[in-house]
């Protein structure tokens, strides 16, 4: 049966050919589609793996645990108002949302709001985290909340220290308001140590504040002392002075102290390391640099001699800064840590390590009105027969408790100034009177020009004290008529009534007795009080 | 050697008062004293005394001989303590500052 067509069985072919050619093609371009799954399959399989070796499992929990929180709150939260508030970030410009708590689960070594309020703080490698945990531990204590306590006291609070004693037992008095930064008129007359801590807890509540209501005495001060890491001394008075450096010595405390007056200022860290008496290793105290107190009258204080507000500002705002240099490095801790008896190691055993030796002692000058302002000098070490810190002591935690130390005593006091009889000396009513009766008379007022200049009586002349006895000298005051002296507090007109009496006046002189405080007692009472 | 030797000395921490109120003096000092020694700051001192100071309150800048406690001599920068004291002899362009401590805060 050659009844096949040749036709049909090309065009099967033909058709079966073309079948197999797509087929192909399909085939081809399935096994392309399978190469791409397989590459993409594999490039996540190896993402996946990456993450899952590269980030630790906590982390992942901590995500879940932060995203089911954000869930919850926003199921269970408070109004949606706040949150949406603390989303754009408002407390960053104003101040901290109070009520601003970490979940149960915070697990930082500071507390949210330690991250932002000591933020700029924070990134400094000066602090870090470290330097931060060690001021929140650290208690330190002021003495003197005046011109050099309160912006100390300030700095400290604002940096986060954990907690901070302020000893003082002055009340506030409009006279310290232009230096004594944290005190203010509506406190006038309040104890100073209550008027600061308010001020204090409005900057920073979160520390915890001790108040001391009265001065320092040697009988407490190494009960309070012991309970603190270090000690600013910003007292006013060598008395003071010389105290708070021997219970430093004795407690085992650094001690920052500075001082200021007029247009000066002084700063240096004594006792620092603090090791214990007769350790040469420790730093200078008080007595190594001042085994002398200065005689009495040559102590001046601001009342006496002024201060710029500022000038004292700079030099608590500095002692704060020593203090936090210090804490924030940790010496005081190592020097704590190194209170085992050393002198008994003789286990042969590497001794504990000391704590970094303290750089050589320095003494910081600030003289506003010269150039330069700051000035660094050398000082000396311990000295080695100083009786506090060496070896031979005499001050011991027995004499200080005991109140058998009379500071005041050590120091001297001013008495009051009585060179003249009373044939000399005229009171402030008789003067007046007696002024009214003799125009004839001269009154010389020997306060300083600056003085004079704010209040003086008409027809007086001024002579300063410090030129007295050069004008007496150059024969331009009258020695022959009668002659009244005055000043502020009535010292000075007597030792000047003494120069015309040895120049030899041949008239009266007197001196205004009590000076123009007396005056202003008993005649005058609109006389400014300055 | 030379005659003198000069000097810088300024006063501060109220010192100045004693001295004219003027902090910064140029000094120029003879090179030894009567006894012929080498000046020393214990002569700067005296010489300070006697041709210097204006004011009649020595006392408040001597005592005893030598500086009143309170006031700390710094010689070059350094306490005088670290210098030999009163015996450091001074060299021309020597810088010597007399500073009162202050008690004031």
């Amino acid at each position: 049966m050659s009844g096949y067509s040749t036709n049909s069985i090309d065009s099967t072919v033909a058709r079966l050919r073309q079948r197999v050619q797509e087929t192909e093609a399909a085939l081809a371009s399935l096994k392309r589609d399978l190469a791409n799954a397989e590459t993409q399959a594999r490039e996540a399989h190896d993402l996946s793996q990456a993450y899952q070796g590269g980030m630790p499992l906590g982390w992942q929990e901590d995500v879940f645990a932060a995203l089911s929180h954000t869930l919850s709150n926003e199921s269970t939260g408070p109004e949606p108002y706040q949150s949406q508030t603390a989303d754009h970030g408002v407390e960053e410009a104003g101040e901290e949302d109070e009520e601003e708590e970490e979940p149960g689960d915070w697990k930082w070594p500071l507390r949210a709001e330690e991250y932002r309020r000591y933020g700029r703080q924070l990134i400094m490698p000066e602090v870090g985290l470290q330097g931060q945990l060690r001021l929140r531990n650290a208690k330190v204590l002021v003495v003197g909340a005046g011109g050099l306590g309160c912006p100390a006291a300030a700095y400290l609070a604002g940096a986060g220290v954990g907690t901070l004693g302020l000893v003082d037992g002055d009340t506030v008095e409009i006279s310290n308001l232009h230096r004594q930064v944290a005190h203010s008129s509506q406190r006038v007359g309040m104890k100073k140590v209550d008027s600061a801590v308010e001020y204090l807890r409005g900057l920073n509540p979160n520390v915890n504040y001790r108040c001391y209501r009265e001065h320092l005495v040697p009988q407490q001060a190494l009960e309070v002392f012991s309970a603190y890491d270090l000690v600013l001394d910003c007292t006013d008075h060598p008395t003071s002075r010389y105290l708070i450096s021997d219970a430093c010595v004795l407690a085992g405390k650094p001690l920052v102290s500075a001082s200021a007056l007029r247009t000066e200022g002084q700063l240096i860290v004594l006792n620092n390391p603090p090791r214990r008496p007769g350790d040469t290793d420790g730093g200078p105290c008080y007595r190594c640099v001042f085994p002398k107190p200065p005689p009495a009258e040559s102590v001046v204080s601001c009342g006496e001699g002024g201060i710029l507000g500022p000038v004292v500002g700079a030099m608590g705002v500095l002692q704060a800064l020593e203090a936090i240099k210090l804490i924030a490095r940790g010496d005081h801790l190592s020097t704590v840590s190194d209170d085992t008896p050393m002198a008994d190691s003789t286990d042969g055993e590497v001794p504990s390590p000391k704590a970094p030796t303290a750089s050589p002692p320095t003494m910081l000058l600030f003289s506003a009105y010269s150039s330069p302002q700051f000035r660094s000098i050398r000082m000396r070490s311990r000295r080695p027969n100083c009786a506090a810190c060496s070896a031979q002591a005499t001050i011991t935690p027995e004499s200080l408790t005991s109140g058998s130390l009379d500071y005041v005593a050590f120091c001297g006091v001013t008495n009051p100034v009585t060179l003249l009889g009373q044939e000399e000396r005229i009171t402030p009513s008789d003067f007046a009177n007696l002024a009214l009766a003799s125009p004839d008379a001269v009154l010389i007022d020997v306060r300083d020009t600056t003085q004079f200049e704010l209040c003086n009586l008409p027809g007086s002349i001024n002579i300063p004290w410090s030129k007295f006895p050069d004008v007496v000298k150059q024969e331009a005051v009258p020695l022959g008529k009668d002659v009244f002296v005055v000043c502020k507090l009535g010292n000075d007109s007597q030792m000047a009534v003494k120069v015309l009496q040895e120049a030899g006046s041949t008239g009266r002189v007197r001196d205004i007795k009590g000076g123009f405080r007396a005056w202003k007692a008993e005649v005058d009472p609109s006389w400014p009080e300055y | 050697m030379a005659d003198n030797i000069d000097i810088k000395v300024e006063f501060t921490g109220g010192l100045e008062m004693l001295f004219s109120d003027k902090r910064n003096h140029k000094i120029s000092l003879p090179a030894v004293d009567s006894d012929g020694q080498p000046a020393n700051v214990a002569f700067l001192i005296k010489y300070l005394c006697e041709n210097v100071m204006k004011s009649q309150k020595k006392d408040l800048f001597v005592l005893d001989g030598s500086v009143r406690p309170g006031i700390l001599v710094l010689i070059n920068d350094a306490d005088w303590e670290l210098e030999g004291e009163d015996q450091y002899e001074l060299q021309a362009g020597d810088n010597v500052v007399f500073v009162s401590t202050l008690h004031g805060g």
